[in-house]
């Protein structure tokens, strides 16, 4: 597919996505804990967008909102064109767009066989009409993500973490979805099994067409992986831009410190290497500082971070940031 | 003579399914204030190697042969009240988790000074003093604050700094760090990386760091060792390591991860799966997923090699490659 027209097919939009929960507080008293605050982006057809923050900046809950498996609290999510909303989008909606956990362990149910787990959105969305046609479509999806199939009639607990994700990968596969989401798929694998893993995401999305959010934490995995990076901050969204362009040139403080925080496996580049350290953690969500959410930790902050909130703003080249500094041109 | 020298260490835990040789003849000598790296997969036996230089196996977890040498002093059947007076005030060790490394009932306080009263003559109130000197060395804010404070109100990287703190408190002379930022956040992996080089030049400590994360390992080390299944097989300075590879696991590993400059090229995976150490293979561990195993290296293990004065390595590669420079 040619870059002019995947530009012209969003094929995931989320508009003003917000998503909080409430935290009690002792008998009728509650407060909101803002774990998505008024994010929007698109996802072109065909596109991996990575989605990266530290824990707790909400990259998760974009995902799994996205699929629905937490109702909005406001915001809306288009998919092909249509509005996800009513139980009949909604039920089209999760046949075509699910997800790859992060956990290969606990994510895989210890009592079924791998075909049953392989078939359960099968099972589930009656998409067949003989056993035959479930079991081809077993194996078929089996032989997708490199497992043999004398597998099938294995249990999880058979496998080591590597295979796991292949299995999981496969019953996210079973429905064609064309839009899945994966939080975290590698990170709980080995060195050696992650590349493994990465290079069949890369190949499955060749062959099928698919449409990927990357949601990670190793910034040289997502950079590898993904067309376009998002970068989050406390629920918000502080950064846009191609990967190259992202890694290369970050503007906002914050894309800044986490990219030059990745520890490079490159001797001499580590020595050389000059890296912002941010001072502090980062705040609770409960108690999220006014105006720009970054500015506690942020090495440049004024006065005017704390007072609004500074919006998601094309720097140019599809470049978006949300910095006042960067729009007033004091950084870059 | 080598601060701590390790020479042919094996260590076996006994369970039902058999013998499991998790560290299977492991030597190495540690320098003053080097900083180590040891690198590997889960089940390479390098989290055993420290448990086993600080002796605190698990109940089936049994040295079974080999010599530790702490400053000339054999640690190896030495029994647990030398142990005592090594772990914590010789020799330390930090822990991965630090959510789970702090006990949950007693303040932070409460816990520094345990290992100061433990190890040294202090009386309470020196020992109050000494911990809150060094939350402050850690740059823990309001010291004398936080020690009344209990682990649940410390975030996972003021609790590994807190966990820095109580391994530092006695000044020992090496610290273990085994896989200290693994599960901590990029910004606050890179502050508590910092915080240990700095504190390493401070106190001249040595370090021995553990981890699976070769950028870390370029990060901090000055010399590396790479385990596979229990043994080592390779070992050399860090540009050795990184820029003149021998040994074809430490290759693979090199190519199967994202460089920084690196663009959408594949990545090269190594391929099968981790190692089943109930069920060895007889020749080099590798060998079976190795994409340049030889006949030979089915066969037969190969004994380690020096390379240059630098570096060592365990592969059938380099005996091949010298005998045809030698031919050549």
């Amino acid at each position: 597919m040619s870059e002019e027209k995947k530009q012209d097919m969003p094929l995931v939009e989320v508009k003003h996505l917000k998503q909080y929960f409430d935290i009690s507080e002792g008998f009728f008293k509650s407060r909101p804990l803002k774990a998505v605050d008024d994010v929007s982006f698109t996802i072109r057809k065909g596109e991996t967008l990575g989605l990266v923050g530290e824990s707790g900046c909400g990259k998760t809950t974009v995902g799994r909102t996205i699929l629905h498996l937490y109702k909005p609290t406001d915001g809306e999510i288009w998919y092909d064109g249509i509005k996800i909303g009513d139980k009949k989008s909604l039920e089209d909606f999760r046949k075509k767009a699910t997800m790859v956990f992060q956990d290969p362990y606990s994510s895989l149910n210890p009592r079924m066989t791998v075909a049953d787990i392989i078939a359960e959105p099968l099972d589930i969305h009656k998409m067949y009409s003989s056993s035959k046609e479930r079991r081809d479509r077993i194996l078929e999806l089996m032989e997708y993500v490199g497992l043999n199939s004398e597998h099938a009639s294995r249990y999880a607990h058979e496998f080591s973490g590597g295979q796991r994700q292949r299995i999981g990968i496969a019953r996210s596969l079973a429905l064609k979805p064309g839009f899945i989401v994966c939080d975290e798929p590698v990170s709980a694998l080995d060195v050696s099994i992650q590349a493994q893993v990465i290079n069949m995401f890369d190949e499955l999305q060749e062959k099928l067409g698919l449409t990927y959010l990357f949601i990670a934490h190793d910034l040289l995995v997502v950079r590898h992986i993904s067309d376009r990076i998002a970068v989050m901050y406390l629920g918000r969204m502080v950064e846009l831009a191609d990967a190259e362009e992202i890694y290369d040139h970050p503007l906002h403080p914050y894309s800044k410190s986490l990219i030059s925080a990745v520890p490079v496996p490159d001797p001499k580049t580590a020595r050389e290497n000059k890296r912002i350290v941010l001072s502090g953690d980062i705040p609770s969500p409960l108690n999220a500082p006014s105006g720009c959410p970054f500015r506690t930790r942020c090495p440049h902050a004024c006065d005017k971070c704390a007072e609004s909130m500074p919006e998601l703003k094309d720097m140019g080249g599809g470049h978006f940031v949300a910095c006042h500094l960067v729009k007033e041109g004091k950084l870059g | 003579m080598s601060m701590l020298e390790v020479r042919d260490l094996h260590t076996s835990f006994f369970t039902d399914a058999g013998e499991v040789k998790a560290v299977n003849g492991v030597s190495f000598f540690l320098d003053e204030g080097k900083v180590l790296g040891i690198v590997g997969e889960s089940g390479s036996g390098k989290s055993v190697t420290a448990y086993s230089i600080m002796q605190i196996l698990a109940g089936s977890g049994k040295i079974v042969s080999g010599s530790i040498k702490f400053r000339g002093q054999e640690l190896v059947d030495s029994g647990e009240k030398v142990m005592k007076t090594i772990r914590g005030n010789k020799i330390s060790i930090i822990f991965q988790d630090p959510m789970t490394s702090l006990n949950p009932t007693y303040t932070i306080g409460h816990q520094l000074m345990e290992a100061i009263l433990l190890h040294t003559d202090r009386n309470k109130d020196q020992a109050r003093e000494r911990a809150v000197e060094m939350l402050r060395l850690v740059n823990v804010n309001e010291p004398e604050k936080r020690m009344n404070q209990y682990p649940y109100e410390f975030s996972g990287g003021m609790r590994q700094r807190v966990m820095i703190a109580m391994a530092l408190a006695c000044e020992p002379d090496i610290l273990i760090a085994d896989e200290p930022t693994t599960a901590l956040d990029v910004t606050i992996q890179a502050q508590i990386l910092e915080l240990m080089k700095s504190l390493q030049k401070e106190l001249g400590m040595a370090i021995i760091m553990i981890t699976h994360d070769l950028g870390v390992v370029a990060q901090m080390c000055d010399e590396v060792i790479v385990m596979y299944a229990g043994a080592i097989c390779e070992q050399g300075s860090a540009d050795e390591i990184f820029y003149n590879p021998c040994h074809e696991y430490t290759k693979g590993l090199l190519r199967s991860i994202p460089t920084a400059d690196g663009g959408k090229e594949k990545l090269k995976p190594i391929t099968g799966t981790p190692i089943d150490l109930l069920n060895m293979p007889k020749g080099c561990a590798f060998a079976p997923r190795c994409d340049a195993a030889m006949r030979i290296c089915l066969k037969e293990k190969c004994e380690r090699m020096q390379i240059n004065d630098m570096h060592a390595a365990a592969c059938w590669m380099n005996v091949k490659k010298n005998m045809e420079g030698g031919e050549a």
